[in-house]
């Protein structure tokens, strides 16, 4: 039945395609404006994507310019103020040394998205490549890199990650490394399948006639090819990084206090929570819940735009 | 061939529309056509023409984006387009049955042929559990499958493509419908194949007194198998004719442009073009009269080669029964090319021909040197290149003197490369240009060789359509000016006016080039436009070769005859 649907599929996007020639030459710019011209079409046509662009804009704009649009030092402590709830002067609050909540929220995201992007990007590198390598190469390669895969599997991965910063020390550095290691074979399994599935393709065949080398058909073919797949793959993981990190931080095993971070927050309100004093913790949880959420959404919306197979 | 009897299909003034991103797309319009009981219509045309889009509306099962927007459907009496979702479900599979192109697709993987018809049968009460297997083996000795219970206890993936056709037609037949709709029935099946499935479909349909509605874009596979034949064009009906009419006074322009792209016997390559595009030029006529190039001037010599893969399952039963296995009762190793030889000169074109699974398909690789031989010497112009692992090879001078033409020219096109990227690849690697403006003009000119508009060359693969790909395909194949072109099949995904116009390309090129071909193929018909010699290959061997005038109309073997005997030719 799946070839029935793709042949009437098929039918009316050729005579769409007919019909629409004339305007799509015209149209038919450079690459950029036709995924621009792409990317609108996608937005419009799915407001739950667009939604999760938005916030994903305004996370990142906290990010840059935090600093500039907080009223309080996250750091500086007012006892005077001290626990008081959310009010016109304190948004969200103060907590028990009267740090306003709202500054230190919106400062953290910097600190939370930096380890997210840059766990996120380490593990692309290191899993994205194994991944790669093991799927074309085959043989030893692929051995060698799904027991690697295996073997972090085998663990719990939040104890995995626990354990790698408790031996390494804390610090924002080993909680990057942490995050990467445990996403590996997430990685490592998804670009593994993809190259696998491409190896033999026809248009592979026809780049080793050209001349190009293994290497060079790696990263220059098949790579651009599973981008699409590991750029939503990035995006989901994204969401699970900033929850990791703000998970090891409640734990006292991440950022140390007083730096401004979600999960240490999270922790320190925690107890102030049985005392009515609700604030303190739900404010950047709820941060954290809308960056993740954020994150997964955005994971769904962006396989629509980055995959040319899905253009009709 | 007057139709006496009611019609038992009757669709009228049938208009289907799709709602896509730029709009509402009719992909039908305003099409009439009726099927009698015991009759066989053909609806022929090519992609993109409506003729799939039809039938799934007298199915109803259309996607959600299409929709009926005027006409009607009649089956027997009842209207198809206004009648509840819950009654057309209970026609589906006891009244109107349907067949698609891949079998294999069609017949759950998990589960045995045999169980797959039992809940056909039992779904629809057409039998009870108790006489339920003895049914099925029935129908299956119905579509006459070998060894009947034997093949009621495989999966799919233990039968050959024939055989899960086979299948696929004893399911649908499994509740004696009245109406059969098979689309694309044999595309992919090799020729013989295709008779055999053909032969019974049109018998059962006179047994049974059923109707079929044959959906194919092979206009000469609708003639030879169909009464009458429905010709369909950007989603109108242009031509109904009696099948013996359409190849002798087609009277559609449309109809005249097919029946003229058809390849058949007794027409040249310049034939297949439509009228008035066969222009001069071609410098020299194809067929007999092509000059002898240098005839004497070996290109590529092959001597023994042998591809021996380890067979299946070897390793499980050696793990099992160790002693059987050093015994010796079969053999550890699959030769799919067992010890080939043959030269093809300077200028020539030979073809490669035989049913999938021969070998033809392996040789054609390892004189590629994409994988390697297990035994025998690849010379080409004097150099054994067979030595040379096929890892290395890559890279090397003669890399860019042997190139290829793919099959499938949406699969071999890098779906993220442009055109003019995929074209500059070889040359960037392998060429003498490096960059800038002389490779995009470089690529401009193999563009223009090709006949590819220049301003496509920015496009990328999806944005193309079947034609323009083999083009670009193609331009890629003789950038570097190789000495052999290996052509796999190229234009076996392409529809047939389109492939007469690739196929005068390749032709056109080779003599302006001095290219030679190596052309693989399952189409004798194609093979003989194109080849000055043919090599038959069956099991891994070649069983005939010689000049293709020679072993088309006189062939020596048997299989060369079977093999020629199953070609559809249309009534004449």
């Amino acid at each position: 039945m799946t070839a029935s649907a793709a042949v009437a599929v098929d039918a009316p996007a050729a005579a769409a395609a007919v019909l629409a020639a004339a305007k799509a030459e015209r149209a038919r710019g450079t690459g950029l404006t036709v995924t621009l011209a792409h990317a609108r079409y996608v937005l419009a046509e799915n407001p739950v994507t667009a939604f999760a662009f938005g916030l994903f804009a305004l996370i990142v704009l906290a990010a840059l310019i935090g600093p500039l649009i907080t009223a309080y030092d996250p750091l500086a402590s007012d006892t005077a103020s001290a626990l008081k709830p959310p009010s016109a002067r304190h948004w969200f609050g103060t907590d028990q040394l009267g740090r306003d909540i709202f500054s230190r929220v919106v400062i953290a995201t910097q600190l939370d998205l930096f380890i997210a992007i840059a766990s996120v990007a380490l593990v692309f590198l290191m899993g994205g490549l194994a991944g790669l390598a093991a799927g074309y190469f085959g043989g030893w390669t692929e051995r060698i890199v799904s027991r690697i895969a295996d073997t972090v599997m085998a663990f719990p991965l939040f104890v995995l990650a626990m354990g790698i910063v408790a031996a390494l020390g804390n610090t924002v550095q080993n909680i990057i490394l942490a995050t990467a290691i445990v996403n590996f074979p997430l990685y490592a399994r998804v670009a593994r399948a993809e190259a696998n599935v491409r190896r033999e393709a026809g248009f592979v065949q026809a780049a080793r006639l050209s001349g190009n080398g293994e290497l060079r058909i790696l990263l220059g073919h098949i790579l651009p090819n599973i981008m699409p797949i590991m750029i939503v793959q990035m995006s989901l993981t994204m969401g699970y990084a900033i929850l990791n990190a703000a998970g090891l931080s409640f734990i006292g095993l991440g950022v140390r206090p007083p730096t401004p971070e979600w999960g240490i927050m999270v922790a320190e309100g925690a107890a102030f929570m049985v005392s009515g004093e609700w604030w303190i913790a739900f404010f950047p949880g709820a941060a954290l819940m809308v960056a993740v959420f954020c994150f997964n959404l955005l994971g769904d919306g962006l396989r629509d735009i980055v995959d040319p197979q899905r253009r009709t | 061939m007057e139709i006496t009897a009611p019609p038992l299909l009757d669709v009228r003034n049938l208009t289907i529309e799709f709602t896509t991103r730029r709009g509402v797309v009719r992909a039908v319009e305003h099409i009439d056509l009726s099927v009698a009981p015991g009759e066989t219509l053909a609806i022929v045309g090519e992609s993109g023409s409506g003729k799939s889009v039809t039938s799934y509306a007298v199915m109803r099962i259309l996607d959600r984006a299409g929709r009926i927007a005027a006409g009607s459907v009649t089956f027997s009496g009842m209207d198809l387009r206004g009648a509840r979702e819950s009654k057309v479900r209970s026609l589906r599979g006891r009244e109107i049955s349907m067949i698609f192109q891949n079998p294999r697709a069609a017949l759950n993987p998990i589960r045995k042929v045999g169980h797959q018809i039992e809940d056909v049968l039992l779904q629809h009460a057409e039998a009870s559990p108790t006489d339920v297997d003895k049914k099925a083996v029935e129908l299956l000795e119905q579509v006459r499958i070998a060894r009947a219970t034997e093949s009621y206890h495989s999966y799919p993936f233990e039968l050959s493509g024939g055989m899960c056709q086979r299948v696929v037609i004893a399911l649908a037949l499994a509740c004696r419908p009245r109406l059969l709709i098979a689309d694309e029935p044999t595309t992919g099946l090799d020729v013989t194949t295709q008779k055999a499935v053909m032969d019974l479909l049109v018998e059962l349909t006179r047994q049974q007194g059923m109707a079929t509605i044959l959906i194919t874009h092979d206009l000469g596979l609708a003639a030879a198998y169909c009464g009458r034949v429905v010709v369909m064009e950007k989603g109108r009906v242009v031509e109904t004719a009696v099948a013996r009419a359409i190849f002798a006074a087609p009277t559609h322009p449309y109809t005249r442009k097919l029946v003229r792209a058809t390849p058949r016997l007794g027409v040249d390559l310049r034939d297949l073009l439509p009228e008035g595009e066969a222009n001069g030029a071609i410098l020299c006529p194809s067929g007999a009269a092509r000059p002898g190039v240098a005839k004497q001037d070996r290109l590529l010599v092959v001597e023994g080669l042998v591809k021996e893969y380890p067979r299946r399952g070897v390793g499980r039963r050696a793990l099992f029964k160790r002693n059987d296995a050093a015994a010796g009762g079969e053999s550890q190793v699959f030769r799919a090319v067992d010890g080939i030889s043959f030269v093809l000169h300077r200028g020539e074109s030979v073809g490669l021909v035989g049913e999938s699974g021969c070998g033809k398909s392996t040789t054609s690789t390892m004189v590629m040197r994409l994988i390697d031989a297990s035994s025998g010497r690849i010379l080409f112009d004097g150099e054994n290149i067979g030595a040379i692992p096929a890892r290395k090879f890559a890279q090397l001078p003669v890399r860019r003197r042997i190139q290829m033409v793919f099959q499938d020219p949406s699969d071999s096109l890098n779906p993220r490369f442009t055109a003019a990227r995929a074209i500059a690849d070889p040359i960037m690697r392998l060429g003498d240009i490096k960059g800038g403006e002389t490779l995009r003009a470089r690529c401009e000119e193999l563009a223009r060789q090709v006949g590819l508009p220049t301003e496509l060359l920015n496009r990328f693969p999806h944005q193309l359509s079947g034609g323009q790909k083999a083009r670009v395909g193609i331009a890629r194949a003789i950038a570097l000016k190789p000495d052999l072109v290996i052509l796999d099949e190229p234009t076996a995904a392409l529809d047939v006016s389109v492939q007469a116009v690739v196929l005068n390309l390749l032709q056109e090129l080779k003599e302006a080039l001095g290219m030679s071909y190596l052309f693989v193929s399952h189409d004798l018909n194609v093979v003989r436009l194109l080849c000055d010699r043919v090599i038959v290959m069956r099991a891994g061997q070649i069983v005939e070769e010689g000049v293709t005038e020679r072993v088309l109309f006189a062939p020596e073997t048997d299989y060369t005859r079977e093999l020629l005997a199953a070609i559809p030719h249309p009534p004449v």
